[in-house]
């Protein structure tokens, strides 16, 4: 089961991700236990756990945001596709960077995303969710870590 | 950076830029500053990148590892196999030390790990290509 101080991985790789990404720090939230209905945004970009551990890895964000994030990237590609490449590729580069503490066998697979429809987020027995909110400029973002 | 490399006799060094995030692949080609490097492809997963590396002839390719259809680490053991001179830099958000080495075990040169600024990822194709 997924401890608290576990979270610390995901909290500095969302923080990594913002200051070198975006080039603009942002603010992370304390991280709080998920209980009832995923919170899910407009994009939702899923990486699914295996190996030493399993769970889900899920970043799920407004598209004013994802915005704002592919123009401080020098994107000038807004289509709903850019922003569902955006959200899988957050997700991936947080939950890979999440090796360098769980090691080689905290296996990940490739980006599943979400928009417009209401995902089925898989939730292996023994698993705790928590999650970590996540505030760049004006707008709120959620990492979702479940794992076993 | 813009000095013509002795390794490539004055000639343009081909990059083949092998990523399944089109934002990636776009940002690797803006970000990269050399007058003397052309990009000649950019493939989505290793199956494409195989293919493309076939017609292309690259010297120089960057590698996701985490990649639908084929992954990086089989793509590389298929890319030397086919054309060993070829430089392989490794840009990947899998940041522990047992991918490295594997990925360099295969025949990569190099390995950035995502996320990675403008200044980091010139300096790693330099580092392959001088």
């Amino acid at each position: 089961m997924l401890r608290e101080e576990e979270l610390k991985t995901f909290v500095d790789g969302t923080t990594r991700y913002f200051e070198v990404a975006a080039q603009q720090p942002a603010t992370i939230g304390s991280p709080y236990l998920l209980e009832g209905e995923p919170a899910i945004q407009d994009y939702t970009g899923l990486i699914s756990i295996s190996g030493k551990r399993e769970g889900v890895v899920y970043f799920t964000a407004p598209r004013a945001m994802l915005t704002v994030l592919l123009m401080k990237m020098q994107e000038s590609d807004f289509s709903h596709e850019s922003m569902r490449d955006l959200v899988g590729e957050v997700a991936n580069t947080i939950s890979g960077n999440a090796r360098r503490d769980f090691g080689h066998d905290f296996v990940i697979s490739v980006p599943s995303v979400f928009s417009g429809e209401k995902p089925q987020i898989p939730n292996p027995p023994g698993a705790r969710a928590f999650v970590i909110p996540i505030h760049w400029r004006s707008h709120s973002a959620k990492l979702v870590v479940s794992l076993t | 950076m813009s000095s013509a490399p002795d390794t490539h006799a004055g000639r343009m060094v081909r990059l083949l830029i092998v990523d399944d995030s089109n934002i990636v692949r776009r940002r690797i080609e803006r970000s990269q500053h050399f007058d003397d490097l052309e990009v000649v492809g950019t493939a989505a997963n290793g199956i494409e990148a195989l293919e493309l590396a076939r017609r292309t002839d690259p010297d120089l390719v960057t590698m996701d590892l985490t990649m639908p259809q084929m992954d990086g680490i089989e793509c590389i053991t298929q890319l030397v196999r086919m054309k060993p001179e070829v430089r392989i830099l490794v840009i990947s958000a899998l940041a522990d030390k047992a991918t490295a080495v594997e990925a360099m075990e295969r025949g990569a040169n190099g390995f950035l790990s995502k996320p990675f600024t403008d200044r980091q990822l010139n300096e790693a194709i330099a580092e392959l290509m001088y």
